[in-house]
C-alpha cells in the first residue's frame, strides 16, 4: 500500500514534480504512464528515499518515507532506471551483497535460489556483471529489487532495453508479481502499460493528467468515433451531403487519393454511430463509396491528445512561471475520471 | 554497515587498488627502514632511531591514501549504485562507516609490517632498542592514516570523478600540512595561532620523537569525526538538490 500525498519536488525554479497525489493499493499494479521528462523517475526517487521532497508525503505501508526511512525502505524493492550493479562481481556475489545490505531475514540459498529460478537467471549466477548482456543485467536488477521479498515493488521502466521475447517475459512475471506485492512501474510505451497495470496514472510535465483504471480508460478513450472515407465525387456536392447527415458534428476534406476521389473525415458526435446513414445517404445520391474505415484512437494518438490536454478537457498552456505559482499555491493536482471527457 | 564493509574491502582485491597500496606503502616503509634506520650514520654510533621512517610514512600517505578512498562514493554516484545503497534499510552513517572502515582496514594492514621492522631492531640491537618507540610512532601513524582515509572520503562524496577526487584529496592533505608555514605569514594573532595548531605534520613529529600527548590523539580523533560527519552531511544534502 502506498499513499501519496500532494508530493513535490523543485529543482531551482523549475518544478519536476508539482504536487501529486495517488494510492497503490496492495495486490495492484499501478502504471506511470508519461513522455521522458514527464517525472516519473524523480517520483519514484522521492518514493524510495534517493531523493527528497520538498513537498508532501509518501506512506510505504504506514511508513512515511521522510520521517522514518530505515522502516520503509525495508518494505521497498527498487529497480532504477539504470540497473544499480556493481560490474566487478558476480551475479551470485552480488545478490548475497543485496541480501546483507537488506538485512533479510529470509533462508539466504533458497531464497537467492528461487528469486534467481523467476527471473531466469540461474545458469549465469556464476558470471561477472561485467559480462552481461543488457537483458540480463536488466534481470539482475530486478533480481536484486525481490530479494528479501519486499511487499512493494517499485520498477523504473523494467523493460527498457530488452528484447521483444525477453519483454514478454519480464511482463509476465510483473503480472505473476502484481498479485501478492504492490507494484509501480513506469514506462513512456503506452501498450506495455495496458497489458501489465491495473490501474493508469499518467503524468506530463510533474502532473497528473488522468488517473483511471486500465479499462475504462482505453474504452473510453478509443470510443472516440471517428470516420474516414474515400468517396468519388464533386467534392462541394459531398461534402454539404456529409454535414447534413443526422449527428455528424464536423467534416474535413483530406487529400485526392485517385482521379476525383477524395479522403473524408467525419467527426460524429460522442457515442453516435453514423455509418449506416452515410451509406445511404452516399448510395441514395449515386455516390461509390471506395473505403469506410473507423478510426479508433491509436494508444499513441490517445496519449498525445491527453498530454495536450484534448481529451480531458484542460489545456496545458504555457503560462509563465511566476504568475502559476501566485495563482495557483499548492494546488491539487488536476484528477479526472473518465466520464467527463469533452465537456 | 558490514555489507557494505565487506563489499569494499572484497572490491580492493578484485581492482589491483589494493595490492597497489599496500605495495608501495611496504616498498616504501621497506626502503626507508634500510636507509635511515639499518644502515644510517646513528645506527652506526649504536642508538637505533626510527623517527626518519615514520616522517618520511607522513608524506607517503599523503600521497597514497587519496588513491585508496578516492573511489569510494565517487563511483557509486557515476555508476548509480548509490541507488541501491542508499534506498536499501540503512543509515547513511552506517553506509559511510562501512566504506571508512574498508579503507582503514587495508591501511591498518599495510602498517602491520612495522611490527615486524621493529622485531628486526629488537633482534639486532637490543640494548637500544625499545619496543614503546615502535607502538608510539605506530599510533601516531594509524591516527594520522584515519584522518586522511576520512579527508579521502569527503571528498570522494563531492565529485563523480575518481580522479579530482584524488586530486583534491592530496591537496587538502598538503594544506593541513602547510597550515604551519602559512602561519609564519599570517599577522593576525588567533589566525596565525588556528593554523598553527591545525597543522598535522607538527602533532604528527611528536610522535615520532616519542612525545605521547592525549591532546594530540584527541585532535586527530576528532578530525576524523569531523570529516565523517562533514561526509555523511553531504550525501544528505544531495539527497535535497
Amino acid at each position: 500500500m502506498i499513499e501519496v500525498k500532494n508530493l513535490s519536488k523543485r529543482y531551482g525554479a523549475n518544478k519536476a514534480v508539482d504536487g501529486i497525489s495517488f494510492t497503490a493499493e496492495d495486490g495492484k499494479i499501478l502504471g506511470f504512464l508519461g513522455p521522458n521528462g514527464a517525472g516519473k523517475t524523480t517520483t519514484m526517487n522521492m518514493l524510495t528515499g534517493y531523493i527528497s521532497s520538498n513537498e508532501g508525503q509518501a506512506l510505504l505501508n504506514g511508513f512515511d518515507i521522510l520521517e522514518n526511512p530505515i522502516e520503509a525502505k525495508r518494505r521497498i524493492g527498487y529497480l532504477p532506471e539504470h540497473p544499480p550493479l556493481y560490474l566487478d562481481m558476480s551475479v551470485d556475489e552480488y545478490l548475497s551483497f543485496v541480501y546483507s545490505l537488506k538485512k533479510s531475514k529470509m533462508p539466504k540459498r533458497s531464497h537467492l535460489n528461487e528469486i534467481c529460478e523467476l527471473v531466469k537467471i540461474a545458469d549465469m549466477r556464476k558470471r561477472l556483471i561485467r559480462n552481461l548482456s543488457k537483458g540480463y543485467r536488466q534481470r539482475v536488477g530486478l533480481a536484486q529489487a525481490l530479494v528479501g521479498n519486499p511487499p512493494i515493488l517499485i520498477l523504473d521502466e523494467p523493460t527498457v532495453g530488452l528484447d521483444p521475447k525477453q519483454i514478454i517475459e519480464i511482463r509476465s512475471l510483473i503480472k505473476k508479481l502484481g498479485k501478492n506485492h504492490t507494484v509501480i512501474l513506469s514506462s513512456h510505451i503506452l501498450p506495455e502499460v495496458q497489458a501489465v497495470c491495473d490501474k493508469i496514472l499518467i503524468i506530463n510535465k510533474g502532473r497528473i493528467v488522468a488517473d483511471d483504471d486500465a479499462e475504462s480508460l482505453s474504452a473510453n478513450l478509443s470510443a472516440d468515433r471517428k470516420l474516414v472515407m474515400q468517396i468519388e465525387g464533386g467534392l462541394d456536392e459531398i461534402k454539404k451531403l456529409l454535414s447534413s447527415v443526422d449527428r455528424v458534428e464536423r467534416v474535413t476534406v483530406g487529400r485526392e487519393t485517385e482521379p476525383n476521389v477524395r479522403e473524408y473525415e467525419i467527426e460524429a458526435r460522442p457515442g453516435a454511430d453514423v455509418r449506416r446513414d452515410v451509406s445511404k445517404k452516399l448510395a441514395n445520391r449515386n455516390f461509390p463509396i471506395l473505403m469506410m474505415k473507423s478510426s479508433e484512437l491509436t494508444l499513441e494518438e490517445i496519449f498525445l491528445k491527453i498530454t495536450t490536454g484534448d481529451i480531458y478537457g484542460h489545456t496545458e498552456t504555457p503560462e509563465p512561471e511566476e504568475t502559476k505559482k501566485a495563482e495557483k499555491p499548492g494546488k491539487a493536482p488536476v484528477r479526472s475520471k473518465g466520464g467527463d471527457r469533452k465537456k | 554497515m558490514i555489507a557494505v564493509f565487506k563489499r569494499e574491502f572484497a572490491a580492493y582485491f578484485v581492482t589491483p587498488l589494493g595490492y597497489a597500496f599496500i605495495g608501495v606503502y611496504l616498498l616504501c616503509s621497506g626502503a626507508f627502514f634500510y636507509m635511515f634506520t639499518l644502515t644510517s650514520g646513528t645506527a652506526s654510533v649504536g642508538s637505533v632511531d626510527v623517527s626518519v621512517m615514520f616522517t618520511l610514512m607522513f608524506f607517503v600517505l599523503m600521497v597514497t591514501v587519496p588513491v585508496l578512498t578516492m573511489r569510494l562514493l565517487s563511483e557509486e554516484k557515476k555508476n548509480k549504485t548509490d541507488q541501491l545503497t542508499l534506498t536499501a534499510p540503512l543509515s547513511l552513517f552506517g553506509l559511510v562507516m562501512g566504506k571508512f572502515a574498508a579503507a582503514f582496514s587495508i591501511f591498518l594492514i599495510s602498517t602491520a609490517v612495522m611490527p615486524i621492522y621493529g622485531l628486526i631492531l629488537a633482534r639486532f640491537s637490543p640494548e637500544h632498542f625499545r619496543w614503546a618507540v615502535i607502538w608510539g610512532n605506530v599510533l601516531g601513524l594509524i591516527m594520522l592514516g584515519a584522518v586522511y582515509v576520512s579527508v579521502g572520503l569527503f571528498v570522494s562524496s563531492l565529485t563523480e570523478n575518481q580522479m579530482i577526487a584524488a586530486i583534491v584529496s592530496i591537496l587538502l592533505n598538503i594544506a593541513f600540512l602547510l597550515s604551519s608555514v602559512a602561519a609564519a605569514y599570517v599577522k593576525t594573532g588567533f589566525v596565525s595561532y588556528a593554523l598553527t595548531e591545525i597543522s598535522l605534520l607538527d602533532r604528527y613529529t611528536e610522535f615520532t620523537v616519542g612525545i605521547f600527548r592525549f591532546s594530540n590523539m584527541l585532535f586527530f580523533i576528532s578530525l576524523t569525526a569531523i570529516f565523517i560527519f562533514l561526509t555523511v552531511r553531504m550525501l544528505e544534502r544531495k539527497r535535497w538538490n
